[in-house]
């Protein structure tokens, strides 16, 4: 019998958990401190408990997290069963019983589901994409704040700076099937239209107000999470949650756009 | 009232609630659930000082509002948004009768609205009827995430929802809250979505439409149709006390939403008793946007006075002391 020792398989099952947005929060659910903890045996069964900010957070969003935490580690060698179990949470036990039997969406929901949550999560790949514009335009925007519609409608992704702004809308802009050539214009909307020039002021600004309202529900969920489980190490990841902001967060640190590797 | 630096300030508190989440009254898992998560939300946005024990945070009574309220917090009027959430509590989260005869007794501190259900359709429309009458309803608070049989929730442009406003209209109930939450048929779309608002403030422009926590989670898209339906109101409950934990946060929340929306539109709330008013209104009156968040202009003593109380006071015809009124008229 082939034995995977458990040390690579853990790397491996972390990173494959590492690929698991929050649809919402647009964070890999291992920075968010979502995964509770990750127990493999040496016959490759894995178990992975999951944990939310609040037991009333979307049941939507919920199974979507813990359904594709059990595709990617099912999807990885030397695997040969995987449970996925979400604690704590109103729709837990339906939730789990769910993913327990692979039932799928609509088998999970019963009535409660018409369709699939393609259209949900196209959402927010929307607003994932738009909020990446602003952060990556930002700093063009601030050294030039009075920069015209037209000069902006003529920006290619060639003209962005190479750093992590620029390189989160390009993996936005993928997951939504829109071009990452140097070539390509930068002001589309989430079909991949040009925007016009004297519609550019307004989708800006627009982005900015769905960058504000991202981050800010990131910030809020990290710190529920952490007041729900104040004692609870990130156990799987080894990381520790970000450490709650207190009254002295009025130092411009705050919402630094976290950039990370979904 | 509230004086500071030679200025007055007329405080209506736009969304407080008299609950009880006591075990003898849950009736499920989901009513501890409910009020727990209430609870972290109340320890983790508020300052440490404000803390309560779980036991307080459970029931408070009437007595207790009054002195949080009236006594301590610095507030002239409050409005009660009742939850009735009976799927998670016997009698109901929000306690109908104790809120009532309360604001019978102190007719000019506070106004009591009432919630309904339009999945209860005919018996649930006669019962409005009944209940405006009775608590002299100018106002109603939905919250559509509400769990009804094997129902968790319903849309504001559904058939029935579309009768109930209609019918508000025709009973002179005109200020509709709405408060969104994460269950909602099918599971397969956003809960917080605020279409289904959009949709009926623009069918119903003789009602005002204050969606609470200014549509948070999902900020951008309430202020996008607020910005179309004039009609449209934002709510500070939850929204506010980010001012402790998160400054930097609420400023860009108000800053957004005087760019988007109006300094007219905007309500004060403590969402009591997930929070007291005094400090939220004591910092509030002290916020200033940093200095280096220059994509948002200052916040004024006019409009903070607006937000605080002058434009809850109107939507009710809540009469204002003159010193707290201001010089010039609301209209921008």
């Amino acid at each position: 019998m082939t034995v995977t020792t458990s040390e690579p398989l853990r790397q491996r099952a972390l990173r494959a958990l590492d690929t698991v947005v929050d649809p919402e929060l647009d964070e890999p659910i291992t920075d968010l401190g979502f995964v509770r903890s990750l127990d493999l045996t040496g016959d490759g069964r894995v178990t992975v408990h999951l944990r939310l900010p609040t037991s009333f957070c979307s049941p939507n969003f919920a199974y979507l997290m813990a359904s594709d935490a059990k595709d990617a580690l099912t999807a990885l060698d030397g695997v040969a069963s995987v449970e996925v179990l979400l604690d704590d949470h109103h729709d837990s036990d339906l939730i789990n019983r769910g993913l327990a039997a692979d039932a799928g969406y609509r088998g999970t929901f019963g009535h409660e589901a018409e369709q699939d949550l393609e259209e949900l999560r196209l959402t927010f790949r929307r607003k994932a994409h738009i909020a990446a514009t602003d952060r990556a335009l930002g700093r063009l925007l601030r050294a030039a704040p009075n920069t015209p519609g037209q000069e902006l409608y003529g920006l290619v992704l060639g003209d962005l700076p190479d750093g992590p702004a620029t390189r989160a809308l390009l993996r936005r802009r993928a997951a939504l099937g829109l071009g990452t050539d140097p070539a390509d214009f930068v002001l589309v909307d989430e079909d991949g239209a040009r925007v016009p020039p004297d519609g550019i002021p307004a989708r800006l600004r627009f982005a900015h107000s769905v960058r504000v309202s991202i981050e800010g529900n990131v910030h809020f969920c990290r710190g529920l999470l952490r007041t729900r489980y104040p004692d609870e190490a990130d156990a799987a990841s080894g990381r520790t949650l970000l450490p709650l902001l207190t009254a002295d967060a009025s130092a411009p640190s705050s919402p630094a756009p976290k950039e990370n590797a979904s | 009232m509230y004086r500071k630096d030679g200025e007055s300030y007329f405080i209506v508190d736009a969304h407080i609630a008299l609950w009880d989440a006591r075990p003898e009254n849950q009736l499920n898992i989901h009513g501890k659930q409910f009020i727990d998560c209430f609870y972290d939300y109340h320890r983790n946005l508020g300052p440490e000082s404000e803390h309560w024990p779980y036991e307080e945070f459970l029931y408070q009574g009437g007595e207790r509002l009054m002195k949080d309220l009236f006594t301590d917090g610095h507030v002239d009027h409050a409005v009660f948004q009742p939850a009735r959430l009976g799927a998670f509590y016997r009698n109901g989260f929000g306690q109908t009768e104790e809120a009532f005869a309360l604001a019978q007794k102190h007719p000019d501190k506070l106004t009591y609205n009432h919630c309904w259900d339009p999945r209860f359709e005919q018996s649930g429309l006669d019962r409005l009827r009944r209940d405006a009458e009775r608590f002299r309803l100018k106002g109603v608070k939905l919250y559509t995430a509400e769990w009804k049989g094997d129902s968790r929730g319903y849309k504001l442009d559904d058939p029935w929802s579309r009768r109930y406003l209609e019918t508000a209209i025709e009973l002179g109930i005109k200020n509709i809250h709405i408060h969104k939450g994460p269950t909602i048929r099918p599971l397969d779309r956003d809960a917080f979505d605020v279409a289904d608002v959009d949709s009926v403030a623009s069918d119903y422009t003789e009602l005002n439409f204050v969606v609470e926590h200014c549509g948070l989670p999902r900020l951008e898209d309430f202020c996008w149709i607020a910005t179309q339906e004039p009609n449209v109101h934002a709510g500070l409950a939850v929204a506010i006390p980010f001012m402790h934990t998160r400054p930097r946060y609420f400023a860009q929340i108000i800053g957004e939403l005087l760019y988007w929306l109006d300094e007219d539109r905007i309500q004060f709330s403590s969402d009591y008793a997930l929070w007291t008013p005094r400090w939220l209104v004591e910092r509030f009156v002290d916020f200033r946007i940093p200095e280096d968040m220059d994509e948002y202009p200052p916040l004024t003593v006019a409009q903070k006075k607006k937000i605080l109380g002058l434009n809850a006071a109107a939507m009710y015809d809540i009469p204002v002391p003159a010193e707290c009124a201001l010089t010039e008229p609301a209209a921008v």
